[in-house]
């Protein structure tokens, strides 16, 4: 698998990023400053986490306008693969690459902690090493992740079976409690209708070895190295 | 020209800033103080000088950029 990640002023988790791909791919992940207008020959394009563009105006909005977001469309366009986590989510969405936005968390704290998630469906690209319905341990780190759309989109969503994870209790309920940002529905991360575009507020780039405390998040990267493997 | 956009998150859009400020205004002591909303006003120097072709233009980059209308509304002021 040929994997990108992007690169905006103010992002922090791009070399977390590199660090959980390498290790599922084996390969170095190309770097694309956001002023580059091509992605190159590449099967997944990151927009990781972080800060871009200080969340000016509203967290995502920057750098969704930024030179390289017209080559992340093109490859999505073409069926390609794209993986928004935290304020990368907030890029995809501020792009319409996925619909709804996010809100500041309802409880107004940055939220700096582990949350667990359900997986919703297995049979992606994405979360092939997961089973459906499982939990696993995230860690999360935003103030922005109340997950909101219309009503519409977010019954065209869950009609549609394009709910990736939910916040979820550790025996798998879907709680208010266990929903610390506010999102509605639970929602914790989308796919676009062709299943392609991932986007999720918690960081499972940030689990990904012992050494971080756990793996709980290395599946979803060894699970794309396998289903994107050339 | 001067337009003048102000953003509010949509009615219906828990807006939990404002519910925090409205509650510290009670701390303060005062009373009567009903729902409080937060937003933005964003103040644009514009070139143009047909008030119309003025308010068109912030209307555009309102809509484009200024707000995200899954989540805000605007209104265009030219002053």
């Amino acid at each position: 698998m040929r994997a990108a990640i992007v690169v905006f002023p103010g992002i922090n988790r791009e070399r977390d990023m590199a660090i959980a791909l390498e290790q599922s791919t084996g390969q170095k992940p190309r770097m694309i400053w956001h002023k580059e207008t091509e992605l190159g020959d590449i099967d997944l394009v990151v927009l990781p986490g972080g800060f871009s563009y200080g969340d000016y105006l509203r967290c995502g909005a920057m750098a969704a306008l930024s030179p390289v977001m017209a080559a992340v469309k093109r490859h999505a366009e073409r069926g390609g693969y794209v993986l928004g986590v935290c304020n990368g989510f907030q890029i995809i969405t501020e792009a319409g690459l996925l619909p709804g936005a996010l809100l500041r968390n309802a409880g107004l704290r940055f939220l700096s902690m582990d949350c667990n998630l359900r997986v919703e469906r297995a049979d992606t690209a994405f979360t092939g090493q997961y089973q459906k319905g499982q939990i696993f341990r995230a860690p999360m780190a935003h103030g922005d992740g109340n997950y909101t759309a219309s009503a519409a989109d977010l019954d065209r969503l869950e009609g549609e079976n394009l709910v990736a994870f939910r916040y979820a209790e550790p025996d798998g309920a879907i709680s208010a409690r266990a929903n610390r940002n506010g999102s509605a529905r639970n929602i914790a991360g989308i796919f676009s209708p062709n299943l392609r575009v991932l986007g999720l507020m918690p960081h499972p780039e940030n689990l990904v070895d012992p050494l971080m405390g756990g793996t709980d998040g290395k599946p979803l990267f060894d699970g794309l190295s396998a289903a994107l493997a050339a | 020209m001067k337009a003048i956009v102000t953003v509010m998150l949509k009615n219906g859009v828990l807006d939990p800033q404002g519910k925090a400020i409205g509650h510290a205004l009670g701390t303060l002591g005062f009373a009567g103080v009903g729902e409080v909303r937060v937003g933005k006003r964003i103040e644009l120097e514009l070139a143009e000088t047909d008030p119309a072709a003025a308010r068109k233009a912030a209307e555009e980059m309102g809509r484009r950029l200024l707000a995200n209308l899954v989540i805000e509304s605007f209104t265009v002021e030219i002053v």
